[in-house]
Order: structure tokens, then C-alpha cells, then sequence
């Protein structure tokens, strides 16, 4: 199988879905001449030209409005929000007309199209860049939310998130962007809902977000060499719909779940997943539901505070610990 | 469409503040240049936007302003704070991440703050200054008191919806504000004429109700003179105003910016209109310095950006026990829970039990120890905004490789 970077899937991903329906374009700032801030859409003007491969004006609500009227008369709008930070200005068309347009309207129309940003902490971007939103996302009905965090995964959700009926909220990770993996040739698309089983194990079972998939996949070997300690690892992939049965079953099993993400604890992932955990296992418990999360602050500047406020390996070595204290 | 406030060359200040401008303008373009060593040494991370070339348009404006006046700016704005009289040192601490930085850490190269100069900072989201500014003019206006303030942005931000929401605001109100818009012809790597409909900027907000107009942003004369009669406007008129400074940013958006949408000779061409060299030459040219005595000035700046970047080297990190500091003003209510340390099973009261628990302690440096190792994976080569865009993934290695794209 060709191995290649996260960026480089999702390239092919979209070069894929433009050659095989005409009603796809992408809109974008920067994501043309410049060839797209992170890369992502390097080469896709020069090969498809301006009228599918739009550079658009600093205009976050109204690219994302204009993605939405456009997805009413048919076409398939991949709209790129050159980060999640700048989502927060598009955020009334994201969710009062992108998720709200088909219920609101009795059915009549649809709004297929893929709104795809990248995010995360660790480059020192400080309070206003560095923003993770998946759970805010998640809160809202009406859209699907994908967090892939391999490269397979980005080439084949990508190519599903496009063809899918419904809006779709496509979160990149900024650091996943370098990341290589297998991509298999001339795979079709992925799956919503379900999840990938890491690593398996039968001690404790942790859920790992977006680029936390892969930070919880390393605390489950440093668990199970240094702590005889063999963690189940999962990663959703969507979170919207979401394979919640993969994650009770394993529950099932291990009897001990934390949930790792890089977004703020106060109403996250996290703690969605812990209730649905708890509601829905709660027999099969040994200890509480772990949370890890980024600290409550925003997002500092200062390298060492920026690394002490977001989760890394230790922080989930010792969150799976902790439940099995007291036993 | 003239640019120019007058064909005519403007007639000099006199010779001491002649002086204080060409410094000012030096000492910017001296700190800027420095940045971007230290940013290819890894002493400053993130993103950091330079604003060489655009030091006219910054002195010029500032000095229009009076000392009571506000000031905003965008994530380019070392040049602002400096000009306003923000020392070099507190600076670059920021840039640095150090604890004696303007926004003590916390902000980085796009989050300056001097509240003392009335400089109200640099904001990281492109056009978010504006409704700021609005608001700012409204609170001068609503004491009864005589300030204005200037808000400065680029010409990529003139397409946010802000940008019309504030100038009718602004102008339905009568509020003392001069929104400056920077056209340095590019946003990103999207030039003028492919992000805007209306590119004679000055124009852009008659319809809201904002008259505008333009100045030569490679002449700190022009700009001064633009600005003021801006200023006057509205501060006595109570009329704001929209000021465009045509000028050209030297460098890249970002420091990892391939620069792949302009030519070489494009840039050339700018250069040959440097805002510094000209108004140097013009100095000489008439008599009011010699070659001599600007190399002395040269000199002066180069030595206090020296003493600024020694100070930020020697300026420690922020405590880590910092880290829920100043998140929240702390009065009378009822004490609850205002953070919740969700990393540690141990939770952290936030700033009302400073000291965490010895856990929550104890992954906390867990966390800040990756500082100083090169994460294994963690190679992300800071190629800019929205940036990682030349992030290929290939290690970072001591000093930074700063090729590749990005904002
Ligand atoms: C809302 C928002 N969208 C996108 C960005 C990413 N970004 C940062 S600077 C920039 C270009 C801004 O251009 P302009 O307003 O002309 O100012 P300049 O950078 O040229 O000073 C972009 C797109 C951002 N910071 N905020």
C-alpha cells in the first residue's frame, strides 16, 4: 500500500471527488494562487481552474452562507475555513442555516455540502488560533462531524463527507497535516459511525479524539510496558453519527473508560461520551469515567505554558491509572 | 484616482522632529528585522508578521495622533506599539513568551497590549479590531471627553462584514474614529484586485456614510498630514473618516511565506520607494542630516535592539503555576468552581487555590518539559498561518526552516 501524508490524502481525496462530479467545487480563501495555507488544495486550481477552485475574499460568514445557497440548487460546495478559529464568524450560517435549512424547511431542499478547517494547539498561536471546537460541533443537530486522524481515514471520510447528503463539519488537525500512512489505491469512501478499534486490550478502555487517537495509542504502550497495564484503544473517526455500540462493548469488557481530546473540559467530548458511558453501561463499571482535556484557560503564547495546557502522553498514563484506585 | 494628499512634496518639520521621525521609523525597522532572526532561531514561535516597508504609514498616523488618543491595530503591529512608545524590551519579551512580554506570555507576537500608551492591541482575527474600535470611540464620546482613536487594518479585512457594520455604526452615531485601512496590496497571497470588487479603497465606506481618503503610505509626510486632517474631523466634526495608506509590504505574509504569488520584480520595484531610504535622502538632500550622522542613528537603533533582545533572553518563562492567572477578575461573588483542571484527577481551583495539587503539578511540567525536547513527532516546521503550510513533515532541527507556505 502507498504511504503518503495526511495533506497529501486529502488532496487526492478532493482531486478525486472534482473529476468525478462536476457539481463539486471548492471555495476558499487562499486555497488557490497560494495553493491553500496548509497545502491541503496544492495544484488544483492549475488542474481545474477557477470556476471549481474559488479563492474567495476574507469573508468567513458569507463564504460558508454562499457554500449553503449554493448546496440548495444542487452543487456540491467543499468549503475550506482556512482554520476552525475562523469558523466562529461563520457560525450563524453554519448553524442556522447549513443545520437548520432541511428540518426548518419541511424537507424540501438539502445542503450537501463539506465545510473542512484544521485546528489544534502546540504551534504558540496563542488564545485566538489555537482553538479545538469538536464538541462544540457535535452540540448541533443537523450536522455530521468527522475527526479522522490517519491518512487513510482523511482520504476515504473526505471522499464520504462529499457525497453525503448532509452538511458536514471535516476537522483536520494542524499537526496530523505531516503525518504519513497507508492509503489504500483506489479506495472508495469511508464509512460514517464507525469507529476503529487501535489497539485492543481488555484492562481499560480510552477513546482518543482527532490527533488524541494517536497520543492515547502511545500511553497505551508506555501503559501496558511499564504499568502491565493493557488499554483498549478507540478511535471514533465521527463523532456525528456516532459508533457508540463500539465504545460500550469495549466498556463491556474492560470495565474502565477515560476520553481523550484536546478541546476544554467544561462540556466537551469528554464529557458527553462519559455520560452516554454511564447511562448506558453503568453495571459494567469499576471506576468513574476518566476525562482528559486541555486545561480550562485559553490558549497561552508562552511555549511552556502552552505545553503544560494540553494534553500529552502522561496526562493519559496517568488518567487510566487513576482508575484503578481504590480497588 | 491620486493618491497623494498634494502633488507638492510636503514641507519638512523642523529638525528635531525630522530627527525623532526617521529614528522612529529605524528603530521599527531594526526591531522587525531582528524578529525575524530570532523567529529562524526558534526564541519566538507562532506566527510573526512583519511590517517592513510599511514604517511610513505606522509614524506618520501615530504621530498625528495626541498622546490621549487610542490606538488599534491587527496581528502586524510590532511597528504600532513602538511607535507609540512601547519599549523595544517588553516587545520582544512577548515575542519571546516571556514573563516581562507586554501581555506577560500570554499573547505572543499578535497579542500586544500597552494599556498605559492607550495602544489597545494587536487582534489575531482579521477584522475584529473594527467593532472594537467603534465601541472604544463610543465610551470616548459617551464620558464627554475630547480622544478619538485610530483603528488600523489591512485590505483583506475590508471584505469581513464587520468592516460596513462598522462604519455605518460609527458614522449613525458620529463617533470619534478614524478607521485606517493599510492597502499593502495583498492579503495573504490574495492580491487587491482579486479580493476586491472596489479597489480605489477610500471608497468603500461613502456609502455607509464614511467619507475616505488616500495617502501615499511610502511618505510619512503624506500619511501625517491624511491622518491628522482625519483626526480633526473627527474628533471636532464628530465625523469619522476612512484613511487608505497605499503602501507594500517588503516581506512575506508570514514568516514562511513562499512568496509564489508576486514577482521578484514587483518587490524590487516597491523597494526602490523604501519609506526609510527616501525620507533619509530627503533629510540629507536638504541639509538636515549628513551620512554621518545617520549612520550614528543607525547605529543607536541597531544598539537599543540589542539591549531589548538581551533583556527578552534573560527575561524568564511564566510560572507554570500561572497558568489560571488572570482569567477571570475575582470579586464578590459566591466562590465555585471557575476552572476545572480536567488533565489531572486531582482538580485545579483555578486561580483561587494557586498552588495545584502535587499531581496536577506534577503533569503540568510533564507537559511544559516538551519545550525543550524536540517532540519526536512534533515536526511541524512553522511555515506560517494558517500556516503549517510547508509543515512537509521534515524534522525542525535546532534553527527554523522557514520555507514552505502559510499565513
Ligand atoms: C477571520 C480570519 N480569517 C482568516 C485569517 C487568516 N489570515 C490572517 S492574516 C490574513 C490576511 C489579511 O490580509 P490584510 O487584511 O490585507 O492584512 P495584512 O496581513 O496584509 O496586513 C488572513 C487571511 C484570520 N486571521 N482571521
Amino acid at each position: 500500500m502507498p504511504t503518503m501524508r495526511y495533506r497529501e490524502a486529502l488532496n487526492q481525496a478532493l482531486r478525486e471527488e472534482l473529476e468525478a462530479d462536476e457539481n463539486v467545487f471548492l471555495m476558499g480563501e487562499d486555497i488557490g494562487v497560494f495553493q491553500g495555507a496548509f497545502k491541503v488544495t496544492a495544484g488544483l486550481l492549475q488542474e481545474f481552474g477557477e470556476k471549481r477552485v474559488r479563492d474567495t475574499p476574507i469573508s468567513e460568514n458569507s463564504i460558508v452562507g454562499a457554500g449553503v445557497g449554493a448546496a440548495m440548487l444542487g452543487l456540491r460546495p467543499v468549503v475550506e475555513l482556512m482554520t476552525v478559529n475562523f469558523a466562529l464568524l461563520a457560525l450563524d450560517q453554519i448553524i442556522n442555516s447549513a443545520a437548520s435549512i432541511r428540518y426548518m424547511f419541511g424537507a424540501q431542499v438539502k445542503v450537501p455540502m463539506v465545510i473542512r478547517m484544521p485546528g489544534g494547539a502546540g504551534h504558540q498561536l496563542g488564545p485566538t488560533h489555537s482553538h479545538n471546537f469538536e464538541a462544540m460541533f457535535l452540540h448541533i443537530p443537523g450536522l455530521l462531524v468527522a475527526v479522522p486522524s490517519t491518512a487513510a481515514d482523511a482520504k476515504a471520510l473526505l471522499k464520504a463527507a462529499i457525497r453525503d447528503d448532509n452538511p458536514v463539519i471535516f476537522l483536520e488537525h494542524e499537526w496530523l497535516y505531516g503525518q504519513r500512512g497507508e492509503v489504500p489505491e483506489n479506495g472508495g469512501p469511508g464509512r460514517f459511525g464507525e469507529a476503529a478499534i487501535r489497539r485492543e486490550g481488555s484492562d481499560v478502555t480510552i477513546v482518543g479524539i482527532s490527533r488524541m487517537a494517536i497520543t492515547a495509542q502511545r500511553a497505551a504502550e508506555t501503559l501496558s510496558k511499564e504499568h502491565d497495564i493493557e488499554a483498549e484503544v478507540i478511535d471514533p473517526r465521527t463523532l456525528r453519527p456516532l459508533d457508540l455500540d463500539t465504545i460500550i462493548e469495549s466498556v463491556q469488557k474492560t470495565n474502565r473508560a477515560i476520553i481523550v481530546e484536546e478541546g476544554w473540559p467544561h462540556g466537551g467530548v469528554g464529557a458527553n461520551l462519559a455520560a452516554l458511558i454511564q447511562e448506558q453501561a453503568f453495571d459494567y463499571l469499576d471506576a468513574p469515567v476518566g476525562r482528559v482535556a486541555a486545561a480550562d484557560v485559553p490558549m497561552p503564547y508562552s511555549k511552556p505554558l502552552e505545553q503544560a495546557a494540553f494534553p500529552h502522553e502522561e496526562h493519559v498514563v496517568h488518567a487510566a491509572i487513576a482508575t484503578f484506585r481504590d480497588i | 484616482m491620486a493618491v497623494r494628499q498634494t502633488d507638492a512634496p510636503h514641507k519638512l518639520p523642523d529638525k528635531e522632529t525630522s530627527v525623532e521621525v526617521l529614528e522612529r521609523m529605524l528603530l521599527i525597522r531594526r526591531f522587525e528585522e531582528r524578529a525575524g532572526e530570532m523567529y529562524a532561531k526558534a526564541k519566538i514561535g507562532g506566527f510573526l508578521h512583519l511590517c517592513i516597508g510599511e514604517e511610513a504609514t505606522i509614524v506618520g498616523a501615530v504621530n498625528a495622533m495626541r498622546t490621549t488618543d487610542y490606538l488599534m491595530s491587527t496581528y502586524r503591529e510590532h511597528g504600532q506599539a513602538l511607535a507609540r512608545g512601547t519599549p523595544p524590551e517588553a516587545v520582544m519579551a512577548e515575542l519571546f513568551g516571556r514573563v516581562d512580554g507586554v501581555s506577560k506570555g500570554h499573547g505572543g507576537s499578535m497579542h500586544l497590549f500597552d494599556w498605559e500608551r492607550r495602544f489597545l492591541g494587536g487582534y489575531g482575527i482579521v477584522g475584529g479590531n473594527l467593532p472594537l474600535a467603534t465601541g472604544v470611540a463610543l465610551a470616548c464620546d459617551y464620558k464627554g471627553t475630547d480622544d478619538a482613536i485610530v483603528c488600523m487594518f489591512g485590505d483583506g479585512a475590508s471584505n469581513q462584514g464587520t468592516f460596513g457594520e462598522s462604519m455605518n455604526m460609527a458614522a449613525l452615531w458620529k463617533l470619534p474614529v478614524v478607521f485606517m485601512v493599510i492597502n499593502n496590496q495583498f492579503g495573504m497571497g490574495t492580491s487587491l484586485e482579486r479580493h476586491s470588487a472596489v479597489t480605489d479603497l477610500s471608497k468603500k465606506a461613502e456609502g455607509f456614510g464614511v467619507p475616505g481618503s488616500r495617502c501615499d503610505g511610502m511618505d510619512v509626510l503624506d500619511v501625517h498630514d491624511a491622518v491628522g486632517e482625519a483626526l480633526r474631523k473627527a474628533r471636532e466634526e464628530r465625523q469619522p473618516q476612512l484613511v487608505e495608506a497605499v503602501t507594500y509590504r517588503f516581506r512575506g505574509h508570514s514568516m514562511a511565506d513562499p512568496e509564489e504569488y508576486r514577482t521578484k520584480d514587483e518587490v524590487a520595484e516597491w523597494r526602490k520607494r523604501d519609506p526609510i531610504n527616501v525620507f533619509k535622502q530627503r533629510l540629507i538632500d536638504e541639509g538636515v542630516i549628513s551620512d554621518d550622522d545617520f549612520e550614528k542613528l543607525d547605529e543607536r537603533a541597531t544598539g537599543r535592539i540589542d539591549e531589548a533582545t538581551e533583556f527578552a533572553d534573560n527575561s524568564p518563562f511564566p510560572d507554570l503555576d500561572s497558568l489560571y492567572d488572570d482569567i477571570y477578575v475575582y470579586g464578590d461573588q459566591v466562590k465555585g468552581w471557575y476552572a476545572v483542571d480536567e488533565r489531572a484527577p486531582e482538580p485545579h481551583r483555578g486561580e483561587d487555590e494557586r498552588e495545584a495539587g502535587d499531581l496536577a503539578h506534577e503533569l503540568a511540567e510533564a507537559g511544559a518539559a516538551y519545550t525543550h525536547e524536540e517532540y519526536e513527532e512534533d515536526r511541524w516546521r512553522h511555515s506560517g498561518d494558517d500556516n503549517a503550510g510547508g509543515g512537509e513533515g521534515e524534522p525542525a532541527g535546532g534553527a527554523r526552516d522557514t520555507t514552505g507556505g502559510g499565513d
